[in-house]
This record gives C-alpha cells, sequence and structure tokens, in this order.
C-alpha cells in the first residue's frame, strides 16, 4: 500500500493547484461582466436624469435630450414580439415534446426551429426586410417586432419542449389514469410541473431579444422621435446606443453611456429575476 | 360466505390480446375479478401482467403504437366497443402505479384532491370532506392533517405511495389497478398498504400486481398466474397456492424458476 506521509501530500498538493486553475479560470471568465458594469457606470450613471427617461433626441446644437422614444420602442417591439413569440413558441414545445412522439411532422418542425434558432440574427433583418419592409415600402415598428418575434419563437419552443421532456412519463400516466382528458394533463400536470424551468426560458428570451440590435438595423430603423404607429419607423435602446455612439458629439456619447448602462441593467434585472422565481425547483427535484 | 353479491363479477377479460406495435404481448387472456375481493396478478418480469393491468383502464394504448383486442367487461359493459370512452372508463378505475408519483407542483390537499380539481370541481365544501375521507381510507390523514398545504413530494417514500392510493380514491371508483403498489417501499411501509388494503376491499374491488409471492399469499383472495403473455391459470389464492393445477405454477410459487 502506497499510503506514505510524503504521498499524501503530494495528492493534497495536486488537489490544491488543480482548484486553484479552476478558480482562476472563472476569476478570468466573470472579470469582464464586472470591467463592463464598472466602465458603464463610471461613464454612463452621471447622465442617467429625469430628461433622460422623459426626453427625446434634441437636434445637434441644443443641449439635453433623452432616450424616451427610445425606451417606448423597446418596450413595444419586445412586448409585441412576445405577445405573439411566446404563446407560439409554447405550442410548438407542447406539441414536439407531447405529440411528438406519434406524429410525423415533428421532425421538419423541430429541424426547422433548429434551423430558425441557428440564423444570425442579421439573416433575420434581412428577410423581413425583403419579406415586409421593401413591400410596404417603409421601415416600422411592426416589422422591427416581427423580426424580433422570429428570434424569440425558436427559442421558447426549443427550451421549453426540452424542459417538458424531463417531466417523468409516469406522471403523465397518473393523471390520465384519473380519467383526465389528455390536454387537461398536458397543461395541468406537466406545463405546471415544468413551469419553472420554462418561466426562466421565456424571461431569458425576453433578456435576448431586448438587447438585439441587428435585426432592427433593417426593419425599424430608428426614429428621432416616437413612433407614431406600428407603421412608422421606430427607435429602440440598442439602436439609439448606436446612433449616439457613432455621432461626433461629446454631448449624444455620454447619453450613449448612459443607454447602454439601462439597457444592461435591464437585462440583468431580467436575469436577476429569472433566478429568483426560476430558481426554486424543490418541486421538480423529487421527480 | 358466499352471497350473490360477493360473487358478483366486478370486471371481467375475454380473450384480451395487447400488442406493442406488431409483438404480441398477451395471448387472449379471459380473466374473471369478482367484486370487493383481491385478486392478485403473479409470474416473472415480463409476463404481461403488467400490460394486462394496463388493458383494463384503457392506459396500455396510450404507448404510441400500442394497442388492445378482445373485451373487457366492466359491470357488463365493453370498455372497448366502439366509441367508449377511455377517459370515461378512467373515473371507474383507479390505479396505483409502482413507483409513488404525486404531481410535483401540487400540495398534498391539491393531489387528493387532482382528480375533482382539474375537471372543474372548486367548491371547498365539497373538496375539504372527500380529501379527508380519501386521506383516512388511504390511512394517512393522521400523518398529514395539520400539512396539507406542503408539497406532496415532501413526504417520504410510504407516505407518498399512500397519497398516491388516497388520489386514486378521491374519484370514488369501485375498481382499483395497483401495479406493484409496494415494490419501491420499505417492509413498514409495505406492511401499512398491505392492511390498507385490505381494508379498501370491503369496498373496492381491487387488482394488485405483485412480484412479491408472499404478499399474493397474505391478502388475496384469488390469484391469476401469468407466463409469456398467457394466463396459465387462476383461482382462489389457497388453492393456486397449496394445490395448483399446472406444473409452471407450482414450479413459480415454489421458487423453482422466475
Amino acid at each position: 500500500m502506497k499510503t506514505s506521509r510524503a504521498f499524501d501530500l503530494w495528492r493534497k498538493a495536486k488537489s490544491r493547484v488543480a482548484i486553484s486553475l479552476l478558480l482562476l479560470g472563472c476569476g478570468l471568465a466573470v472579470l469582464p461582466l464586472f470591467a463592463i458594469l464598472l466602465h458603464l457606470v463610471r461613464e454612463g450613471a452621471s447622465s442617467i436624469d429625469w430628461n433622460f427617461f422623459t426626453q427625446v433626441q434634441k437636434p445637434v446644437g441644443e443641449l439635453g435630450g433623452g432616450m424616451a422614444h427610445a425606451i417606448v420602442g423597446t418596450i413595444a417591439q419586445v412586448g409585441l414580439a412576445s405577445l405573439v413569440g411566446i404563446p407560439l413558441g409554447l405550442a410548438c414545445g407542447i406539441y414536439l415534446s407531447e405529440y411528438g412522439g406519434r406524429e410525423r411532422l415533428a421532425g421538419p418542425v423541430r429541424f426547422a426551429l433548429e434551423l430558425l434558432a441557428s440564423t444570425p440574427s442579421i439573416l433575420v433583418g434581412v428577410f423581413i426586410y425583403g419579406a415586409i419592409v421593401v413591400p410596404m415600402k417603409k421601415f416600422s415598428l411592426f416589422s422591427g417586432s416581427l423580426a424580433l418575434m422570429l428570434i424569440l419563437l425558436p427559442l421558447v419552443a426549443r427550451t421549453s419542449e426540452e424542459l417538458l421532456r424531463l417531466i417523468p412519463q409516469h406522471l403523465r400516466e397518473a393523471g390520465l389514469a384519473l380519467g383526465l382528458p389528455r390536454w387537461k394533463v398536458i397543461l395541468s400536470v406537466v406545463v405546471r410541473s415544468a413551469w419553472p424551468g420554462v418561466w426562466a426560458a421565456i424571461l431569458l428570451g425576453i433578456a435576448r431579444i431586448a438587447g438585439e440590435t441587428a435585426p432592427l438595423v433593417l426593419t425599424s430603423f430608428g426614429n428621432p422621435s416616437f413612433a407614431r404607429g406600428l407603421d412608422q419607423p421606430s427607435a429602440s435602446l440598442p439602436l439609439q446606443i448606436y446612433t449616439y455612439s457613432i455621432s461626433p458629439f461629446e454631448e449624444w456619447h455620454r447619453m450613449a453611456w448612459a443607454g447602454a448602462l439601462v439597457l444592461v441593467l435591464t437585462v440583468l434585472i431580467l436575469n436577476a429575476i429569472t433566478r429568483l422565481t426560476g430558481g426554486s425547483n424543490e418541486h421538480r427535484r423529487a421527480e | 360466505m358466499s352471497t350473490d353479491a360477493q360473487n358478483r363479477v366486478e370486471i371481467e377479460t375475454v380473450g384480451l390480446r395487447a400488442y406493442f406495435g406488431n409483438v404480441r404481448a398477451l395471448h387472449g387472456v379471459s380473466l374473471e375479478m369478482p367484486r370487493h375481493q383481491l385478486t392478485a396478478l403473479i409470474g416473472p418480469s415480463g409476463c404481461g401482467k403488467s400490460t394486462f393491468i394496463r388493458c383494463l383502464n384503457r392506459l396500455h394504448e396510450e404507448i404510441p403504437g400500442a394497442r388492445a383486442e378482445g373485451r373487457v367487461l366492466l359491470e357488463g359493459q365493453d370498455i372497448y366497443r366502439p366509441g367508449s370512452d377511455p377517459v370515461i372508463i378512467r373515473r371507474r378505475i383507479g390505479m396505483v402505479f409502482q413507483r409513488p408519483n404525486p404531481f410535483p407542483a401540487m400540495s398534498i390537499y391539491e393531489n387528493v384532491a387532482s382528480g375533482l380539481l382539474l375537471a372543474g370541481v372548486r367548491s371547498r365544501s365539497v373538496l375539504d370532506p372527500i380529501v379527508e375521507r380519501s386521506l383516512r381510507q388511504a390511512a394517512l390523514w393522521d400523518e398529514v392533517k395539520d400539512q396539507l398545504r406542503k408539497p406532496g413530494t415532501r413526504l417520504s417514500g410510504g407516505q407518498q405511495q399512500r397519497l398516491c392510493i388516497a388520489r386514486a380514491l378521491a374519484i370514488d371508483p369501485p375498481v382499483l389497478l395497483m401495479d406493484e403498489p409496494t415494490s419501491a417501499l420499505d417492509p413498514i411501509s409495505t406492511a401499512r398498504i398491505e392492511e390498507l388494503l385490505v381494508e379498501l376491499k370491503k369496498a373496492v374491488t381491487v387488482v394488485m400486481v405483485t412480484h412479491n409471492m408472499q404478499q399474493a399469499a397474505r391478502i388475496s383472495d384469488r390469484t391469476a398466474f401469468f407466463l409469456m403473455g398467457e394466463m396459465v391459470e387462476s383461482g382462489p389464492t389457497d388453492v393456486v397456492f397449496t394445490n395448483p393445477r399446472d406444473q409452471k405454477t407450482e414450479q413459480y410459487i415454489t421458487g423453482r424458476f422466475g
């Protein structure tokens, strides 16, 4: 038996080195997040004031102005995209998980969703540009929402399918054996049991599209003021940050920093809500 | 003790055949399960006894590609006749599974009431007495009456299984199917459930799959022995165990194979 004291010390030393390396890796991975946050707070925090949330873009040369139009634009586009994308995505996920085993349509649907999910987001923008913007002859809030919806839908569909599949078969059988119709079992037993995870997936999906810029460049285009209707071009936080930051004006640069800070905080808060509300999977653990 | 009521057949199969795709798992089983008696189904793994019990509430056909042929008469009516609705059939036949499977997102109360809650019954004045009655029938009331709002999955394995029995009983089915209900439980929980079954069969017809020969001998009134998709023999438990007609039955219950 090779259990000398020297051997034990060597073994423990190796263990310490290995754990230190793992910690170092984690540290390096998290460092950029804090660097970004710190930088954004330093550059942007001072420019966040009442005007930032209530004013729209001012003409060059005039002092002040804000991002109200961009905030409203983002809320409108993300809201519209969610309103359609989440129910459709859930429907796809439920269909694939609960009926996918028996239906011939499931394979192609799953494949199409996978392709859609891995399509670069600028291509989604180009597609909507060709399909909606050109025939309508104008950029619009509606087309921007549609592009975001196309990004959200496959995300929700794929993650919800995966999460519903994790619910063990015997729970479905328990529901059916009680004389409940299949749709009731799916909604009240399967979806309900998987809900913490599905809810988290939905929030993460919303956070993802809230930060999308590329698909909006060719669809909702941007607007220095509020969009006056669904068929008008609209501002959005990511686009407005871009507009402000490539300008030559100091005033606008400050605004871009502030906008970036608000966007990052919004996404962080969404993620935190996800953690807090979806994190308690005490229910799911017991199978 | 053979009055008419006791001898009445509650559920009966006639030439029942079950398939998984093209594979036949049951080759024409005819078995009578008398009212308010406990019928035990025994046999080695893969002999078709679980498939058989799952045909009795039409759960077998929920597996993709699976189907059943022949007749299953519940109080004389064929549950496989055209136009018969499995959802309605299953409200008259409760089922308890091998692994305790309380609904994870529901409290103890909601689990017991789930069959009614999910069918749209919301009134507490209707549900409360049913929940209490079912939990008492399942010998769980005293242990959980002060924690009905807790998740059902917080209970121990044996308690969870009794919770599942209460859930099945809450819709007041005349027949209760049990697919190895104690095989995942420790001996003490097993003994509690056996006591419970002896009590339950006064009001409910019980059909139980078991791998445990002593269990079948202890609590069942009738026993049916399955082998390779056929029912080899069935009869009163004491006869099957002490004086079996078929040599294969004798070999199985004396532990020479299976």
